[in-house]
């Protein structure tokens, strides 16, 4: 194998815009910004009210919430394979092998990051904020705003960390989309596929653009916090 | 634009507060009368805090009730409270008080007037735009009541809000107080800094160990306590 004529071909495709090459990287990112987006919107304010509410089995709920940060993302495609599947109860939508069910999946994977980050962070703040907020009637869902505002580093944090963990998975969007030619193949099963078939410069060109996604995720997750430091003093 | 019907007095009525299996406050009875400044004063564990909390409604009481003489249906609720240590949003100046004046239901145009008028009686409108946490803890304490200020209280609870701030803050804060009893604002505050309680107080609620032991005119309990309670903590010799 000759790697320099491997990086060299695989240089050639980034910088020379290849529609197929941007087509992966487009989609990759669609998906995974859209089911980052949608974790935020769900994920943020569950969070909060999870970090405010008081209710029997709370304990267990954290527990399960935590350890499903870590679940594995075949087990999440998985899930959403048998939900969508033709005889599943969802089958009907006939979502199987589209973009939309491999967002759905990567939801699954980002929003218990999302809802157990934001706890932590509005917990924190509640125990620094409670006796202000309650004084100026902020209370219950009423508080949940401001709770939200002032994390909004440490939670830009955590949807960055959400955006991290769905833009390197492979098995979940493999498993519900299928890795069909230019419909719902991303950069991470194209590079499982074409590292199998043998076309190395696509698989390392889409493989360096992973990893400067990620250079730049982590880039802006320490200018945000940078950022936060000057604010939360 | 105030209401013409006031919140004042209030009356506290056989107020007990129970927490971990204790009795931390015992059959509080005093009123708070419109006007004055009111410190409470005792030793450590007094149930000064506690009794703050109670009257502002952050506490409920366990037995016993905090009957205002209006009610107070609605948002605003016409009384105010700052704390021991200043607690600053993570935002600018500024926003620390037009957030104080959404929650309580202040429209946009009027909030922006009222934290513009609360930063210059408090002097601090050159630092409008700065990180509320990054201020001194004098300049944090002057913000929060500048808050508290812009909400229009009648009724200003403060509690120990000099107890982390050098001589220097404490003094200001001390005058900032004064100025506020003149403007016609009622306020109550805790204190075990007996300096502090003579330089200020009209009025003296002594507490110790949870019950109400003396409440005097502060020049009659300075010069003369009734209480051998009191006594002993005039005379430096009452700790806990």
């Amino acid at each position: 194998m000759d790697f320099g004529a491997i990086f060299k071909a695989a240089f050639a495709l980034m910088v020379g815009l290849d529609p197929a090459f941007l087509a992966i990287v487009g989609l990759s990112l669609r998906v995974t910004l859209t089911a980052v987006l949608i974790a935020a919107l769900v994920g943020l304010p569950l969070g909060a009210a999870l970090a405010l509410a008081r209710f029997p089995g709370r304990s267990a709920v954290i527990v399960c919430l935590n350890a499903l940060m870590g679940l594995p993302p075949v087990v999440a495609g998985l899930f959403v394979f048998l939900l969508l599947s033709r005889s599943g109860p969802l089958g009907s939508l006939g979502l199987l092998f589209t973009p939309t069910a491999m967002i759905a999946a990567q939801v699954i994977l980002v929003l218990p990051i999302v809802i157990a980050l934001t706890r932590q962070t509005a917990e924190d703040l509640w125990g620094e904020y409670r006796d202000h907020l309650r004084s100026v009637g902020l209370e219950g869902v009423r508080a949940i705003p401001t709770l939200l505002f002032d994390g909004r580093f440490a939670l830009a944090t955590a949807l960055l960390a959400g955006f991290g963990r769905a833009s390197a998975e492979v098995g979940a969007v493999l498993i519900v989309g299928g890795n069909i030619a230019g419909y719902t193949r991303t950069m991470t099963t194209a590079i499982t596929l074409e590292t199998s078939k043998g076309d190395l410069p696509l698989a390392l060109g889409l493989g360096l653009v992973l990893i400067a996604l990620t250079l730049a995720i982590n880039a802006v997750a320490f200018g945000a916090s940078r950022i936060g430091a000057r604010y939360a003093g | 634009m105030r209401d013409i019907v006031s919140i004042l007095p209030l009356a506290v009525e056989a107020v007990s507060f129970r927490g971990d299996g204790r009795t931390l406050v015992d059959g509080l009875r005093f009123d708070i009368p419109a006007g004055g400044l009111t410190v409470v004063l005792g030793p450590n564990g007094a149930g000064k805090s506690l009794t703050l909390r109670l009257c502002h409604g952050l506490l409920a009481p366990s037995q016993g009730r905090v009957r205002w003489a209006a009610s107070m249906e609605g948002r605003a609720k016409r009384h105010a409270m700052v704390f021991q240590k200043p607690i600053m949003l993570r935002r600018s100046v500024e926003a620390n008080i037009t957030h104080a004046l959404a929650a309580a239901g202040i429209s946009g145009g009027e909030r922006a007037e009222r934290s513009k008028a609360a930063l210059a009686r408090f002097g601090l409108l050159d630092k409008a735009a700065q990180a509320a946490r990054l201020l001194s803890g004098g300049e944090q304490q002057r913000l929060a009541i500048a808050r508290a200020w812009a909400l229009r209280p009648e009724l200003l609870f403060l509690d120990e809000p000099t107890s982390q701030l050098d001589p220097a803050a404490t003094r200001q804060i001390e005058e900032l107080l004064a100025a506020l009893v003149a403007e016609g604002i009622t306020v109550v505050m805790s204190t075990h800094d007996l300096g502090q309680a003579r330089r200020l107080a009209s009025r003296v609620l002594f507490l110790h160990r949870g019950r109400l032991v003396e409440d005097s005119p502060a020049a009659a309990f300075f010069a003369a306590p009734d209480s051998p309670e009191a006594k002993a903590f005039l005379a430096g010799e009452l700790i806990w």
